[in-house]
């Protein structure tokens, strides 16, 4: 018998989409993290309602390590139509968890696994004559079974059980009745514990576990949004009913007033129109969707930025181009997004990495929106958007206002002589605008997306087009110091690895990993652009650049040299577009590839210090 | 072409209103559309059934989508903040400013090109929405800025100026409007002020939405003999099922009409519809029935106008949503923001 290890594996669950594993799956992830243990979980959904192959995989890591792992450790593979790939799919010594109510075919064995059969089918039968509650408890009773077999706190199961179907408490009894049929029968026939376990941990700390979409639709409303419009699109829906769910709960009177607006649009198209309105008239509003969408609202993007209305955009990115793969991830809309339009657009955006930021992104979007008067636009993915992350708990000032930016109000209008919606007053770009309704006598102007001139009179002079293009690029500068600055850790070595979004999140495990074959690199993490002036440093900084994204064409590379004229051979792309979170062993093996292949000593005498660099130390962000 | 103020200023005898304000104080900068353009008569109306009513001009939100009719905006209501949006989209950008902000009357001006062709679903759903507000379909059947194309609401069999058939069936907005459940639909003709005028004033102060599809004749493309939407045509095809005239709780504007069967309508504010009836079986309070009148008509070769149907019990989509009196643009953090306290229950609730 192997050594045990604990809180260090993979497990999946192989089940049939619509079959009700989704909640037995759900619990067990949250058992772990309520033991104190860091968990990373995955959907790996198709796109279907019922029928078609699922999988739940969760990465448990006592090192924190959230990122995809190659290689699967405990396979419970409850799916007959994806049997044989499923056990193909587990690493040499890994545990095979199934239904041996029937007997396993001797073509799907493997010599180099093990086998732990639990007849579940022939369990469940004499104890829940409904064959409906016979296929949903079938979830349990693996639940139950690994229970014992990697030692899960047994009452940590039976309290979530109870606390899932308070109310129904009919169900509370042959849920845990359901548990103990899989606990006992591993206890009483199996070998208990298996050498991979779980145990109680401190290393969750006061961290929470939720995904980003409902972190999103959270902050929306702690940012002040009112107005928020929407077409439904795998994987950005549960973007829209977080800020509906929450805005129940959080947004409505003590009279029953609902301080919110939420219309589901008939398409992508209107659902931008209708954030467009909404913020020309002085509301705060957001959409949310994913690839397909933001082509939708390209023409109104353009609107937005030439008439410099303020509007937010989630862009919950998955694999495109067209439908693509539509329940995977990809980090594949920067271009469509960064340059959504005809004619010169450019639109500021935001790349957040965690729930926590995803809640603290939706409010400073909104700020930064109003403060440009331009459309923001935050990229998130199906990765951090529909799986449930650990995260640090979400964190308000309540002294915080809210940045409305440049908006005269008529006291301020009695105040100035002439008004002019696109008089460059401070020298950033930005105007000073009025809402609708506000002053008897002025202030009122004309909305165009048409050319006009600084009093937004309708013109087609060559000079006063100019003129105002230009502007729209000081304001692009102004930018530049207002999108969230990236996160450097800057030691002085001589290479470094950039990166954004989710692919942050196998980084650590790599990074380690490399470290062990002699291999250290200094990281940036990009969090908004147009870049910040760091950004350019860093990259001056060190002889070796690495940037790591989740498309198939360098995306985030193209943005690099078009805003910061950043020769292209400076960057070494490590790309991953396979419709999965990118995972440690991607990146460690394309950074490995690169020594190999120049024949460079993977030493520190490459990767480690630069000569005269500072000693260790961080770079502030 | 150059942005070309008005002067402001007034003849001493224009008449005031309850505002104290002329006439004048509702215009908008100078129209560049083509000499004779039914647009500028629809925009002319607009202005006397403001003025008349005595609003204030500066609480407008003024909406409109691309094409001729969607510049009218800045030809009237100088005052208030016009937005010239996205062909077809003007929907959408008038439902985003609703929500913002209830207070405001809100006049969107389209055109057929842009609610019948290219905007036609968001058409179909702001009516679903019941967006308060007055919505103007300025209806020439012809694209007149790309130089005389056949719109979607062309007659099939109407011609071109160059002599050319159109060849398919048209879309009738308002069979559309009364189908999907819009509550207050009517049909005019823009060489036709007094009966405009009146129903401009019912609209606005229809407190859901309004729907008017005016009859406007394209003087360069669209207003020769072969045309169903040219002057000549349009005033001798036209059968008026109702008169509707608008009195505000003081003064009776118009008086003016044929003696026929007079009903008055209670509108919200006080104010009351009048409805003079031409045709004694016509119920304007009957959708099914004026949807099948307008069809009966159409197959006929005639164009029915006046008030077709109104809800005066009619809500809005901010009934719908239950939001508050207080505009959503008035909020502030006090009422948006939770706090932190309530912030430390969510992380709870994810532990």
């Amino acid at each position: 018998m192997a050594e045990t290890t604990y809180n260090d594996f993979v497990i999946r669950f192989a089940n049939v989409n619509g079959s009700g594993s989704a909640s037995a799956n759900g619990m067990f992830a949250k058992a772990l993290f309520r033991m104190g243990i860091p968990v990373a979980a995955r959907n790996i959904f198709p796109s279907n309602i019922e029928g078609l192959p699922t999988w739940f995989e969760v990465r448990v890591s006592e090192k924190g390590y959230a990122g995809r792992r190659e290689g699967i450790d405990i396979m419970v593979a409850m799916n007959a139509e994806t049997f044989a790939e499923d056990i193909e799919s587990l690493v040499p010594g890994g545990f095979l968890v199934y239904d041996n109510s029937k007997e396993l075919d001797v073509r799907l064995r493997r010599a180099d696994i093990n086998r732990i059969g639990v007849p579940i089918s022939q369990l469940v039968l004499p104890e829940f004559p409904n064959p409906k509650h016979r296929a949903l408890f079938k979830n349990i009773v693996y639940l139950g079974a690994l229970s014992a077999l990697i030692s899960i706190d047994f009452d940590v199961i039976t309290g979530m059980v109870s606390a899932q179907f308070k109310g129904k408490d009919d169900l509370i009894a042959p849920n845990i009745h359901a548990l103990e049929i899989g606990r006992n029968y591993a206890l009483n026939y199996l070998d208990c514990p298996l050498p991979i376990q779980v145990r109680y941990s401190d290393a969750v700390g006061d961290r929470i576990m939720v995904d980003g979409n409902a972190a999103a639709g959270l902050g929306a409303i702690y940012g002040g949004a009112t107005v928020c419009a929407w077409y439904p699109i795998t994987p950005s829906t549960s973007l829209a009913e977080a800020f509906e769910k929450y805005c129940n709960q959080l947004r409505t009177g003590k009279d029953g007033e609902r301080n919110f607006a939420i219309i589901q649009a008939e398409d992508e198209l209107a659902a931008m129109g209708i954030v467009i309105g909404a913020g020309w008239n002085g509301a705060r509003a957001f959409t949310a969707t994913s690839g397909p969408g933001v082509s939708l609202m390209t023409e109104f993007l353009g609107l937005a930025y030439f008439a410099e209305i303020p509007a937010v955009l989630w862009d919950i990115q998955r694999a495109g181009p067209s439908t693509g793969m539509p329940t995977r991830t990809q980090q594949g809309d920067l271009l469509a997004a960064a340059y959504a339009s005809h004619g010169d657009t450019r639109h500021p955006l935001m790349f957040p990495s965690t729930p926590k930021e995803c809640f603290e992104f939706a409010a400073d979007a909104l700020d930064l929106a109003d403060r440009l008067q331009t459309p923001v636009i935050v990229l998130s993915d199906l990765e951090l958007g529909m799986n449930d992350n650990l995260s640090e708990p979400f964190d308000w000032d309540d002294t915080r206002r809210y940045d409305r930016g440049k908006v005269l109000d008529r006291d301020a209008l009695e105040d100035i002589e002439a008004f002019g919606r696109y008089v460059d007053v401070d020298g950033d770009g930005i105007g000073y605008r009025t809402l609708p309704g506000t002053h008897p006598e002025k202030g009122a102007f004309f909305t165009r997306g048409t050319s006009r001139d600084e009093y937004a009179a309708y013109t087609e002079a060559p000079e006063a087009y100019t003129r105002n293009m230009d502007r729209l690029l000081v304001k692009w500068e102004t930018a530049r110091s207002l999108v969230p600055a990236p996160e450097v850790h800057d030691e002085g070595r001589r290479a470094a690895i950039v990166y954004y979004g989710t692919t942050a999140l196998p980084i650590p495990e790599a990074l380690d990993r490399l470290r062990e074959d002699g291999v250290e690199l200094d990281t940036m993490r990009i969090r908004g652009f147009p870049f910040d002036e760091e950004v350019r440093a860093f990259i001056d900084r060190h002889e070796i650049v690495f940037l790591a994204e989740q498309n198939r064409d360098a995306q985030m590379k193209t943005l690099l040299v078009n805003d910061l004229a950043v020769d292209p051979a400076r960057i070494d792309s490590v790309l991953y577009y396979g419709g999965f979170s990118i995972s440690a062993d991607t990146i460690y093996e394309q950074v490995s590839d690169y020594f190999e292949a120049r024949k460079l000593p993977r030493l520190r005498a490459v990767s480690g210090r630069r000569d005269g660099a500072a000693s260790a130390g961080e770079i502030g962000s | 072409m150059t942005f070309v103020a008005k002067p402001r200023v007034h003849h001493p005898q224009l008449p005031l209103n309850d505002l104290g304000l002329t006439r004048r104080d509702y215009e908008g900068s100078v129209s560049t559309l083509c000499a004779g353009c039914g647009h500028d008569s629809v925009s002319a109306a607009i202005v006397q059934a403001c003025a008349q009513l005595s609003l204030p001009p500066h609480r407008f939100a003024k909406v409109s989508g691309i094409g001729c009719s969607s510049k009218t905006p800045s030809y009237f209501l100088s005052h208030s903040h016009g937005f010239n949006s996205v062909h077809g989209r003007m929907p959408s950008v008038a439902t985003g400013s609703n929500l913002a902000n209830r207070d405001l009357y809100c006049i969107g001006v389209s055109g057929d090109g842009d609610s019948a062709s290219i905007g036609i679903g968001q058409f179909a759903h702001i009516v679903r929405r019941r967006i308060n507000m007055l919505y103007i379909v300025d209806n020439n059947g012809t694209y007149g800025l790309t130089k005389g194309q056949f719109s979607a609401t062309n007659d099939k069999g109407s011609t071109s100026k160059k002599g050319v058939p159109n060849l398919y069936a048209p879309i009738d907005l308002v069979s559309m409007a009364l189908q999907i459940g819009a509550t207050f639909v009517a049909r005019s003709f823009s060489g036709d002020k007094r009966q405009l005028v009146p129903l401009i004033q019912a609209g606005l102060k229809h407190e859901g939405f309004a729907f008017i599809d005016v009859i406007s004749p394209c003087v360069a493309f669209n207003n020769h003999n072969g045309s169903t939407k040219s002057y000549d045509y349009v005033r001798g095809n036209t059968g008026n099922v109702i008169e509707a005239d608008f009195v505000t709780p003081g003064v009776e504007i118009t008086a003016d009409y044929e003696p026929g069967t007079i009903e008055d309508v209670a509108m919200p504010d006080g104010s009351t519809l009048r409805l003079r009836k031409l045709d004694e079986q016509y119920d304007p309070r009957d959708r099914v029935q004026a949807l099948s009148h307008v069809q009966r008509a159409a197959e006929e070769g005639e164009v029915v106008t006046g008030l077709l149907y109104v809800d005066p019990d009619a809500s809005d989509c901010h009934e719908i949503l239950g939001t508050p009196s207080t505009p959503l643009n008035a909020l502030d953090e006090s009422v948006l923001c939770p706090g932190s306290d309530a912030l430390e229950r969510v992380n709870a609730s994810l532990r």
